[in-house]
Parts: C-alpha cells; sequence; structure tokens
C-alpha cells in the first residue's frame, strides 16, 4: 500500500507540487479571498442595482450619477492633480538626490540616515509643526512679511496642495533616494569606466548608461509613490479634519462622508470607477517600462 | 580640473547638509520642545493654537524655538501620570500594530515560500494578480473591507483592522521578490538530503531572508503605525482607536502635551529604526521590478 502510494506520488510530481503549492499560497490566498476578491465583487454588484433591499438591475445608473456628483468629481479633479505634480517630483527629485550622494563627500552615510528620519516620525506631530509654519499666524507669514507681502492661511489659499506637496515629498524623498542608491550601486562599474575611457560626457553616460539600468527602479519608485501619494488623506486630516478646504477635498474625504450617510450605491460605483483607473495606470506604467527597459537585465 | 572637482564636491556637499537639515528639523522640533513647559510653549504657539481666544501670555508672534529656556519634564508627567487617556490609547495602538505585523509577515512568507518555488502558469497568474492588489489604493478596497466586517460582525472591534491587515499583499510581494534570489542550488541541494518543503523553508529559506523580513516588518509597522484612514470607518469606537487617530483630536490647550506624546509615539520607531537601519537599506535594496 505504502509503496503504491510513493509510486502514484512519484508518477505525478506535478500533484504533488500542485498540492504543496496550495499549502504554501492557501493560507494568504484564503484570507485575500474573504477579505478582497469575494467582497469586491460583491461591491461591483453594488455598484450596478438600485439598492440593496430593492436589487433591481440598472447597469450604468449609479456610474452616471456618481459622474455628475460634485463632490465625486472636486475629489477626483483634487486626488488626480496632487497625483499627478507629487509623484514626478518625488521621482525625479530622489533621483537627483541619488546622484548628488554618489560624489565623494564626507558624512555621505549620515546624511543618509537623515534623510530616512522622516519616515519615523509619527504623522501626527509632523502635522503639528506644519501648523506652525504654516497656518495663518504661522513662521512662515512671518518670513513673507519682511518682503511685504499680506498675511494669508496657507491651508486655506490656492497654494494648500503645495504645502501638501512639500509635505510629501518630505516625507517619502528619503525612501525612494535609498532605492536609487541601492540600484546606481547596482550598475556595472566596468560599463562605465569604458565609457569614461571612451571620453563619454557626463550627460551621455546619465542618459544612455544609467537611465537604462535605472528604469526598473524609476518604475518601482514611481508605482511605490503614487500608493503613497494616496496616502496623504492621513496629513490633510490631521491637519484640517473631515471637512478641508476645497482645494484639499481628497477622494477618502469623500468616502469618508458617503460612509457616514451609508450609500452603498454611491460608495460601490466610485471604488470600481478608481479601480479602473488604477488598472488603466498601472497597465501604461507596465508598457512604458517595457519599451525603455527591454534591452537591460536589471 | 582639480580645482573645479573640489568646488563641485563642496557644491553638492553644502546642498547635501541643507536638505539633511531641513529633513532632519522637525524630528529635532518635536523632541526639544516636548521639554518645554506648558507657558513656554503657549507663548511660542499660543497664537497658533489658540487664534480664538487669546490669553494674556501669548506672544503676538509664533516663534520656532529648539532649546527650551527652562528644560522640564512637565508635559511627561502630565500625559504618564495625569491623563490616562493617552497611555490607553498608546496600548490600543500596539494591540492593534503589533498582531498585524507578525500575522502579516508570517502568512507572507509562507506565501512567498509558495510563489518562489512553484511558477506555473496559474501561480504566475496568481502573482500578478497580488501585485495589482497590492497597487490598489486604500479608498478601493475600504468598501469590500467594511462589507466583510458587516458579514463577519466584526465591525468596530479590532478584527475589523487586524485581519484585512494580516493578508495586506504588500509583503507578500516583497519577500517573493527577495527569496526568488536565493540560488536555487541551495534548495535542490537541501532536497538531495531528504528534507521535505516545510524543512526548506524553515531551515534554508527563512535565514537566508532576515534582513528582508526585519526591513518589510519596519514597513509594515511604521505605515500601520501611522494609520488613520482604518480606524476611523472601521472602528468609530473613540475608546478602542489608536493614538495616532486621537492625536489628532487634542484640543488646542495642550500643544505642548502633543510633543510629549509624539515624542513618545516617535520611540517604538526610533528603536526599531536604530536597530535594523542597515537591514532597512538592504532589504529596500533587492526590491528592483515590480513585476514577477
Amino acid at each position: 500500500m505504502k509503496k503504491a502510494k510513493k509510486a502514484w506520488f512519484g508518477a505525478n510530481g506535478r500533484i504533488r507540487d500542485f498540492l504543496h503549492s496550495c499549502c504554501f499560497i492557501g493560507p494568504s490566498f484564503v484570507g485575500v479571498a474573504i477579505f478582497f476578491i469575494v467582497p469586491f465583487a460583491v461591491v461591483v454588484y453594488y455598484s450596478m442595482i438600485r439598492s440593496p433591499i430593492n436589487p433591481q438591475f440598472v447597469f450604468l445608473e449609479n456610474f452616471k450619477n456618481i459622474l455628475t456628483n460634485t463632490a465625486f468629481l472636486t475629489a477626483a479633479k483634487n486626488t488626480a492633480t496632487f497625483s499627478a505634480v507629487a509623484v514626478p517630483l518625488a521621482v525625479v527629485l530622489a533621483l537627483c538626490l541619488a546622484l548628488m550622494l554618489e560624489a565623494r563627500i564626507p558624512l555621505k552615510s549620515h546624511f543618509r540616515t537623515f534623510f530616512l528620519c522622516p519616515m519615523m516620525v509619527p504623522v501626527a506631530s509632523v502635522v503639528l509643526i506644519w501648523q506652525v509654519i504654516f497656518s495663518y499666524n504661522g513662521v512662515l507669514n512671518d518670513f513673507v512679511a519682511i518682503f511685504g507681502a499680506d498675511k494669508i492661511d496657507w491651508l486655506k489659499s490656492d497654494y494648500c496642495q503645495i504645502v501638501v506637496i512639500i509635505l510629501f515629498l518630505w516625507k517619502n524623498l528619503g525612501y525612494n533616494m535609498i532605492l536609487f542608491m541601492a540600484a546606481l550601486a547596482n550598475i556595472p562599474r566596468d560599463l562605465l569606466e569604458v565609457a569614461e575611457v571612451e571620453g563619454a560626457s557626463r550627460a551621455y553616460k546619465f542618459f544612455a548608461i544609467k537611465l537604462r539600468y535605472l528604469s526598473p527602479t524609476v518604475l518601482f519608485v514611481a508605482i511605490l509613490s503614487l500608493i503613497n501619494s494616496f496616502k496623504v488623506f492621513r496629513e490633510i486630516y490631521l491637519l484640517t479634519g473631515p471637512y478641508p478646504y476645497q482645494g484639499l477635498y481628497m477622494m477618502q474625504h469623500f468616502m469618508n462622508n458617503t460612509f457616514a450617510s451609508l450609500d452603498y450605491q454611491k460608495l460601490s460605483a466610485a471604488a470600481v470607477i478608481l479601480a479602473i483607473v488604477m488598472v488603466i495606470i498601472i497597465a501604461l506604467l507596465f508598457l512604458i517600462e517595457d519599451k525603455f527597459g527591454k534591452d537591460v537585465e536589471g | 580640473m582639480r580645482k573645479k572637482r573640489i568646488f563641485g564636491r563642496t557644491a553638492i556637499f553644502i546642498i547635501s547638509a541643507v536638505f539633511a537639515i531641513l529633513f532632519l528639523l522637525p524630528t529635532v522640533l518635536t523632541i526639544s520642545n516636548s521639554f518645554m513647559t506648558q507657558g513656554e510653549i503657549n507663548a511660542n504657539y499660543g497664537v497658533i493654537f489658540n487664534a480664538d481666544s487669546p490669553s494674556s501670555y501669548t506672544s503676538e508672534k509664533a516663534t520656532l524655538k529648539f532649546i527650551p529656556d527652562k528644560v522640564s519634564l512637565q508635559q511627561y508627567i502630565t500625559v504618564l501620570f495625569k491623563s490616562p487617556d493617552y497611555l490607553l490609547k498608546f496600548w490600543n495602538s500596539v494591540i492593534l500594530v503589533v498582531p498585524i505585523v507578525i500575522l502579516q509577515v508570517g502568512t507572507a512568507a509562507i506565501a512567498a515560500y509558495g510563489f518562489t518555488r512553484w511558477r506555473g502558469k496559474l501561480i504566475s497568474g496568481l502573482f500578478f494578480f497580488y501585485v495589482i492588489l497590492m497597487l490598489m489604493p486604500y479608498q478601493v478596497t475600504l468598501v469590500p473591507n467594511y462589507l466583510v466586517s458587516q458579514w463577519l460582525g466584526i465591525l468596530d472591534t479590532r478584527w475589523s483592522i487586524i485581519l484585512p491587515g494580516m493578508f495586506a499583499p504588500f509583503s507578500v510581494f516583497l519577500l517573493t521578490k527577495f527569496m526568488r534570489r536565493i540560488p536555487a542550488s541551495l534548495i535542490e541541494a537541501a532536497k538531495l538530503d531528504g528534507a521535505g518543503e516545510w524543512q526548506i523553508f524553515t531551515k534554508i529559506c527563512l535565514p537566508q531572508c532576515r534582513s528582508a523580513l526585519y526591513s518589510i516588518a519596519i514597513l509594515v509597522f511604521i505605515d500601520y503605525w501611522n494609520m488613520v484612514e482604518q480606524p476611523i470607518i472601521l472602528l468609530p469606537d473613540a475608546a478602542k482607536q489608536p493614538l495616532s487617530v486621537y492625536l489628532s483630536t487634542i484640543n488646542a490647550g495642550e500643544v505642548g502635551i502633543a510633543f510629549a506624546v509624539a515624542t513618545i509615539y516617535l520611540i517604538p520607531t526610533l528603536l526599531l529604526f536604530l536597530h535594523g537601519e542597515e537591514y532597512l537599506v538592504e532589504g529596500i535594496a533587492h526590491q528592483g521590478s515590480v513585476k514577477g
């Protein structure tokens, strides 16, 4: 019996492998299924019916409603503007910092630690300091007054997004920079040396060699920053509460306020639209990376 | 030529130093201000936080001050002995975040081994699905999370945050990327010696990934230690909310306390960080590309 069993398994390595992989991936997958896949399917369903009590199929009606909802549109616009400005800045500035720290300068490793510092500061204390700097009676206004400008409440002005972008960059640049530093260190030295001997210019070395090897990291950092840009709600919420100045009304604010009224149709439609937009963005990023990163194995 | 180079380097040094100071400033400010007396805090910032009811001893202008006139533990004494609320909220944070970190990294390590050892079409597809899921902002997963919590009857309990946190795909992704760099020969050798899959996982794979495990644990910890979105939706009961949310409700008269609480809140992260900075950098360094 035992022998037969062994032979059966031996002959069916595939089945055995499948069972093994199930054992390892299974627990995680079951959790993901329960907490994300199944409920998301229900969310898609909810987004196309009239209400959970009256499950009449209305297909796109909820989407039409939400796409004409001013609060949703404001939130979408603000979130999109913020990410569109903050994410490229977070990538480019981090890359600049990493390139700068490539130079042989004293205290280099200390600088690296300092740049990582913002990661560990609790959001709440950052927010306190941002208030001290940017509020109506804050330090920045005193500074601006030297040049004769008027006092404004920065978080309730047209510049409010800039204030939050600075906060975002301050928080995320350090980590992005470390990622770039690691990638820069992995570029084959001999390639750069050959370029040096051949008399390649600095710009050529950067664009033709470094940037090509960095392209997978650029994508990674961009995606990471994109995820983090959606988390800026934390800082905004702690700075300005549930109803901020219009320019800072983000997607998460919209979700929170819709939760308060438990409007499942609105929530579901918003979540589905957001998911679709994200999938499109991710697909685009992957396409771009395919184009640039094809000829280097990172 | 040489002169030019030294000049360039000095410029880079100065720019880096300026940036480094800017990056360090808020941390230093938080810590140093936590040692000021309430009176001094009021004098410095009263005009900002008490704008509606300026008391007699506030100055006209807000000043960012680094060195306290008189080092005092007054704020800490208030936080630690006089208002038990803060300690309670701190404890709330701990019992939310510690289980999430341990469970998430544990489940993820097991799954990552699965994704490393077997790479059929089905499993590769599943891994790609994890990547997509990882990239979804919280605004997408929030509604599903809420629905499940409602079905399972765990809404407004800690489980509504811990359980979804346990299965977040972020760690699975990072750990898989790391494990795939372990030489296959190492695993084959263990197999020839008659080791089972579980043995290979615990005896060979995990020790190889120590730095990655540590760095991912730190990242997950930092993320959840500062969570705001989840508690305000899934855990509306103020008594169970973590300190990260509660800190926002500290009112204007208690700014000094806020600095002290923030400093206390910073200590666990700081310890993890100082203990594992090298791991963190090393763990981050191996991430590279997003795709499988």
